[in-house]
């Protein structure tokens, strides 16, 4: 095990499938030289070839929709769209193509393709280098969606991805790439899409998140456990395929359940995990679902009240776990 | 070579242009046999419409010579891959797909090899015909065609990608990105668009401030040539340079605007005389690429009276065992609903 940060496993689980698999290859805006505005390809034109390593021009559309006619020759290609704010332009091609290409040919043709896509908020990033597009990725059929939330999670469900046969959309929170660090095996491994994760286990309130939020989650639930009440913290890790399973388990287990996500509250993961846990486990719960997730405004401003006051933190989720344990 | 209009490349009486690009009158026999066979066939679908069995039609009438063309010649490279758009059926039955096929396409039957009744008229993707079309959405396939073309040069391979789209699919911000990266790349792609003047009832002059597409080439560095795309050797000898081109180490992309007609409407739920006069409909007949091939070769004494008979026959006959079968054909069993949504 080495202490790794999420940045350097979303690195290592490129490079290391692109050692292992000639046909896996990277392209996007600064993908080449300048390794990624987030250095996450840092040194890859270097080993690998400007073949393997596409710098683009500032086009996200032909960047999604070239990967998929790479990915119909039969190549592995990881596209990067810089930040979750640009991808709008791609959108066509990854949902209104990608997800629907193996259903439209009648099982002919696959598109495993993986868009890489950092995201989120709570960087000062305001409007535009701030977005949460998760509600807009994961209610597409055809599509999978990850959005791990440490660099274990992080490289293993990558690599996982990248091997898929299936359009992947990787989430990567940007404030998690420096900010989260965590021990990485340091062999071979990969982790099962549409698996969550109990990252906390408790046995008096769930709540379930992704992401940065996760951390926060993790931080209330510390402070909760002073109060006496004991928190389940439950890892989406994969937003679609959803692991209802997972959810179900752990909300039969504590009858309480709090979701919390950053971005909006309205449609948001949060109202399907909801809806789930509703249609299924209703005769197990002891409380309303409760969510705590971004305020329906459409990013969080740049303004450091403002964005303070949009943002998760662990107090908020402390109070709302409060007050959820109480009922 | 390159020039466009009436006539440009007839050849002369002694030498007809057909023969001196190396294809015999047996063969420009089968291809005019072959574009009989797609209008009879593309009349037949429209009437399947009238008569409440295909719920839509998008008439190929008026693309025929182009379609054919780029089919003809991708097939005799032997080494292309197409990315086709929904005007395509000449080309497609060139390349193997059968009528039948066709038809099946247009009821959604249990048999259509290309998306299981899941799309409209062979849309989806059948990859050892070779081609992928994924959807109808306009100008979608040319990022992914240009994509594939690099896959192919990444891979050290041969092949030659040629992508179809009409003047309305131009406009589209994709259009420019796929055109700018390939030319970038210099990846072996051949651009045809099929400029019928018309994206449903919006004239060229409103679609853009130029005459010719071909100009836009010259902004991404590489060729486009303005062809006369009702003249199918003129066609022909234009994709075959654009193949060969794209194949070349310094070559790549070329841009071939294909000047066509419509002779139908955009589709069959369209009415296209709340916006198109009828003088503008007369002169785009006047065009009629069938008529054109049929001109050339009888003028020639290639083609005679009884074997325009024969030919015109053979077609009907075809259309008829086609539809027959077509129409014995089950729907799609329910069931399948939930397949495919995941590939394993």
């Amino acid at each position: 095990m080495t202490v790794k940060s999420v940045i350097e496993a979303v690195r290592e689980a490129m490079r290391e499938e692109m050692v292992a698999d000639s046909r896996v290859m990277t392209l996007g805006e600064d993908v080449g030289a300048r390794g990624g505005v987030f250095l996450a390809t840092q040194g890859f034109v270097e080993e690998f070839g400007e073949r393997r390593v596409i710098d683009t021009p500032l086009a996200e559309a032909s960047i999604a929709g070239i990967a998929l006619g790479l990915a119909f020759k039969g190549l592995r290609p990881i596209a990067e769209i810089q930040f979750s704010d640009f991808w709008w332009y791609a959108a066509n091609q990854i949902i209104g193509e990608a997800a629907r290409v193996c259903y439209g040919s009648n099982g002919v043709l696959p598109a495993p393709m993986v868009v890489r896509i950092p995201y989120g908020g709570g960087v000062r990033g305001g409007l535009f280098h701030s977005q949460n597009i998760e509600s807009y990725l994961y209610n597409t059929p055809g599509l999978k969606v990850i959005a791990p939330s440490n660099p274990y999670d992080a490289k293993g469900l990558l690599k996982a991805a990248i091997r898929d046969n299936n359009p992947v959309v990787c989430l990567e929170h940007k404030k998690t790439y420096r900010g989260v660090r965590g021990e990485v095996p340091d062999g071979e491994y990969t982790l099962p899409i549409g698996v969550a994760d109990v990252k906390r286990e408790g046995a008096d309130v769930t709540v379930i998140s992704y992401g940065l939020a996760l951390h926060y989650c993790l931080a209330a639930a510390e402070m909760m456990e002073d109060e006496g009440v004991s928190v389940e913290v439950l890892d989406l890790r994969t937003l679609r395929p959803l692991d209802k399973e997972g959810i179900l388990a752990s909300v039969r287990k504590t009858a309480k359940a709090l979701i919390v996500h950053e971005a909006n509250t309205t449609g948001g993961v949060g109202a399907e995990v909801s809806a789930i846990i509703g249609e299924e486990a209703f005769e197990d719960l002891d409380a309303p679902i409760m969510r705590l997730c971004g305020p329906d405004v459409p990013t969080m401003p740049f303004a450091s009240t403002l964005e303070d006051a949009y943002m998760l933190n662990a107090d908020k989720i402390r109070d709302a776990l409060q007050k959820l344990a109480a009922y | 070579m390159f020039q466009t209009g009436e006539g440009a490349s007839l050849g002369t009486e002694a030498m007809p242009l057909h023969r001196s690009l190396g294809l015999t009158d047996e063969a420009m026999l089968g291809l005019y046999a072959k574009m009989t066979l797609t209008r009879a066939l593309d009349d037949r679908l429209w009437a399947l419409n009238r008569q409440g069995k295909a719920p839509l039609v998008a008439s190929c009438q008026g693309v025929e010579a182009a379609s054919l063309g780029v089919g003809l010649a991708a097939k005799e490279d032997g080494d292309c891959f197409l990315f086709p758009y929904y005007r395509d059926m000449a080309l497609k039955l060139v390349f193997g797909i059968t009528p039948m096929e066709l038809v099946i396409g247009h009821l959604g039957k249990e048999g259509d090899s290309f998306n299981g009744g899941r799309q409209f008229l062979l849309q989806g993707a059948s990859t050892d015909r070779p081609m992928i079309q994924t959807s109808n959405v306009v100008g979608s396939n040319l990022c992914q065609s240009v994509g594939y073309a690099i896959g192919c040069k990444i891979l050290g391979e041969k092949t030659v990608t040629l992508v179809s789209f009409g003047d309305g699919g131009s406009s589209q911000g994709e259009c420019h990105e796929a055109m700018n990266f390939a030319g970038v790349h210099k990846a072996p792609v051949v651009f045809v668009c099929y400029n019928n003047r018309l994206a449903i009832s919006v004239p060229q002059e409103k679609q853009m401030a130029i005459k010719d597409l071909a100009d836009r080439a010259a902004g991404y560095g590489f060729p486009g040539r303005v062809v006369d795309g009702t003249d199918l050797l003129e066609v022909y000898q234009n994709v075959k340079a654009a193949i060969e081109r794209a194949r070349e180490e310094s070559g790549g992309p070329t841009f071939l605007e294909m000047k066509v007609e419509r002779l139908r409407p955009h589709t069959s739920d369209d009415d296209d005389t709340r916006y198109r006069s009828a003088e503008d409909l007369e002169a785009s007949k006047g065009r009629d690429p069938l008529v054109k091939l049929r001109s050339y070769l009888t003028n020639i004494g290639v083609l005679t009276t009884s074997q325009e008979e024969r030919i015109r026959g053979e077609a009907r006959e075809e259309v008829n065992r086609a539809t027959e079968e077509a129409e014995k054909a089950e729907p799609p069993d329910p069931s399948t609903l939930m397949r495919h949504v995941y590939s394993p």
